[in-house]
């Protein structure tokens, strides 16, 4: 039997990856793959509490996540094309005709 | 779990005590050995059966001059393929050019794992405890499949854009995009399914159709779904990238599409992996709608027959559309399956939880 | 003793690919390398007796999610970054980001772990009755879904045909009028 403090260490490493991920990386696409990277942390730590908790809702939630993570990918993926498409750059640090 | 428990029970004669413990996972060893060898057989099979069916069809023979009745052609195709120059382009990604035919048939093979072929069975009194026929029986059988033949995906995409060639570019996408395209009705069809069943584990689907009705026609979920049958099995088809839905690999139109670059091995497993995700498809849909290995009359320990026989009967079909139906163009068959397919399975859906409901009620 | 062996497993698995996803120059290979996160999460997931959930993340995020991914990368040709920018950032390249990015990140994990364990309020654990067959069925979800959460299930619907349609809106190539 695997103890709870197991898996959130797990998540939480995974989580503090894909947020390293979102600080350093200077390509959009790699930015939206660490953002999936935390969603999929998240989901971790939901669905261990849920078997620790002997509660279902841990799963339940987890299903609201990946659809949310979806639709959140499919628009985020739709502005990098828009992006690309301006710029013809898929670096954040091209985009900063906003800044003062 | 069984094993586990074979281990732990006592021996019972004197004689096989040594042997006693380890019958059963030998035999599961025999059976994943035996259905492993069963479809890479089946999928060199296939290729001789094509040429021969497309033959008669077409008023010739098929090949008939190695071995009896051209019997041997499949060991000289795979020979000629093994003996090929191993090429690859100067651009192509060095990983994905080898990692894509793996993906294809690595999906291909485990897909299959969760696919019930037959009843339980005590190897005729061999093994105390019966073994099911089927490597594995997850509670979320049919859903697992489903997931599996959505990773099959990667390996044509992977295999188009590894090529670094524009022709294996375009067929790579278009047949992904036709996947997963077709994966939505293939998932409505499929929920249909399980709610007359309820439950998602593929072995309980099938028992859920044994039995007759007035004694002579079998409980099959083909007679309750007809609609749905149709749209699996068309859905089927243009997942596996076979017969009017083979647009993207068409000679005449792609030059053979995603695996234009490839030549011997890493070629020759793009259509074994295609010929065993057809023989999967088969084998879901006679679980899904023919009843698996259920026939009036026919004792249990013999199902596994009655099963090849039904899987037999769907492969000659799928080569028998292929060399009848003249092929879909793109656009047509994008328009098919999102316009048409698509809303049919849901109305199937909704008309299927309606009288569900009212009939339970 | 062989989930112990499993749990680590698939959870070097899930830390080295997610390592290597934003360590990857290639947008390509981080794509299918968090393919393999996922696959080892799944794992992990049936591990927690949630089969449905483990399906469902291969279905969804392997299966679909990262196709979308990989769609978008392969159809804008994603140029590997830049080499002077990929000095500059790169986690492991430079001393400066060495030196504190891996020790805030260290510090993140500690911070993040320590918060998760202080959580004590919850249950027995079901599995404490270790051969019980505590595998939720996607009957109790099913149930627990389409009555208590029925709203949710609801606004996610919603949710899912709106971002379809920004989807569409946003990708959309301009009309030269």
């Amino acid at each position: 039997m695997i103890p709870l403090s197991h898996y959130l260490i797990l998540s939480a490493t995974l989580f503090a990856i894909g947020a390293a991920g979102v600080f350093l990386r200077k390509n959009l696409i790699t930015i939206l793959l660490s953002v999936e990277i935390m969603l999929n942390a998240v989901n971790l730590t939901f669905v261990a509490f849920g078997r620790y908790a002997g509660d279902l809702d841990g799963q339940i939630i987890t299903f609201f996540v990946m659809t949310v993570a979806a639709a959140e990918a499919a628009v985020g993926l739709a502005l990098v094309i828009a992006l690309f498409r301006h710029r013809e750059s898929l670096n954040p640090d091209a985009f900063t005709s906003l800044k003062w | 779990m069984h094993a586990a428990g074979a281990l732990a029970r006592p021996a019972r004669d004197g004689g096989g005590a040594l042997m006693e413990p380890f019958i059963r996972p030998i035999a599961i060893g025999v059976m994943i050995f035996i259905v492993f060898n069963a479809l890479i057989m089946a999928s060199a099979v296939l290729v001789l059966a094509e040429r021969k069916i497309m033959g008669f069809m077409q008023q010739r023979y098929g090949p008939y001059l190695v071995g009896p009745h051209g019997m041997l052609q499949p060991i000289a195709d795979i020979l000629k393929l093994i003996f090929k120059e191993e090429l690859r382009p100067k651009g192509a990604d060095k990983w994905l050019f080898t990692l894509a035919p793996v993906v294809s048939v690595v999906a291909a093979f485990v897909a299959f794992a969760t696919v019930p072929y037959g009843a339980e069975t005590t190897l005729f009194g061999l093994l105390d405890e019966p073994i099911k026929l089927g490597i594995s029986d997850v509670n979320v059988g049919v859903l697992v499949v489903f997931a599996v033949t959505s990773m099959g995906v990667y390996g044509i995409v992977l295999a188009g854009w590894s090529s670094n060639s524009k022709y294996s570019l375009f067929g790579g996408l278009r047949a992904s995009a036709q996947m997963i395209s077709y994966e939505l009705s293939y998932a409505t069809a499929l929920a249909a399914v399980i709610l007359l069943a309820g439950s998602l584990s593929l072995r309980e689907i099938v028992d859920s159709q044994q039995g007759t009705w007035f004694g002579a026609l079998p409980q099959w979920f083909l007679f309750l779904q007809p609609i749905g049958f149709i749209i699996y099995v068309i859905a089927g088809v243009a997942e596996t990238n076979r017969a009017p839905f083979d647009f993207p690999e068409a000679e005449q139109e792609l030059v053979a599409g995603y695996n234009t670059e490839y030549s011997s091995v890493r070629f020759a497993l793009f259509p074994q992996a295609e010929y065993i995700n057809m023989v999967t498809m088969s084998a879901v849909a006679t679980d899904l709608y023919l009843g698996g290995w259920h026939f009036p009359g026919v004792p249990p320990e013999y199902g596994w027959i009655v099963f090849l026989a039904k899987v037999s009967m769907f492969l000659f079909v799928y080569i028998w559309m292929r060399w009848t139906v003249p092929r879909y163009r793109y656009d047509q068959l994008m328009m098919f399956g999102w316009k048409y397919l698509f809303p049919a399975s849901v109305l199937n859906l909704i008309a299927t939880a309606a009288l569900v409901l009212y009939f339970n009620a | 003793m062989p989930e112990t062996i499993t749990f680590y497993l698939f959870a070097a698995l899930a830390v080295g690919a997610s390592v290597l996803v934003i360590a990857q120059r290639n947008p390509m290979y981080s794509v299918l390398l968090l393919i393999a996160s996922f696959g080892a999460l799944s794992g992990l997931y049936i591990q927690l007796d949630a089969p449905f959930v483990a399906v469902a993340q291969i279905i969804i995020y392997a299966g679909a999610i990262m196709v979308l991914f990989l769609f978008v990368v392969m159809l804008l040709n994603a140029p590997k970054e830049d080499g002077a920018d990929w000095d500059r950032t790169h986690p492991l390249r430079q001393r400066g980001v060495t030196r504190w990015g891996t020790l805030l990140v260290a510090l993140l994990i500690v911070q993040l772990a320590s918060a998760l364990m202080s959580v004590r309020e919850y249950r027995n654990p079901v599995g404490a009755q270790s051969d019980a067959t505590s595998v939720s069925s996607v009957a109790d979800l099913g149930r627990s879904i389409f009555t208590r959460h029925t709203f949710a299930f609801e606004a996610t619907s919603i949710l899912i045909l709106v971002a379809m349609v920004g989807a569409v809106v946003l990708a959309r190539r301009e009309d030269a009028q």
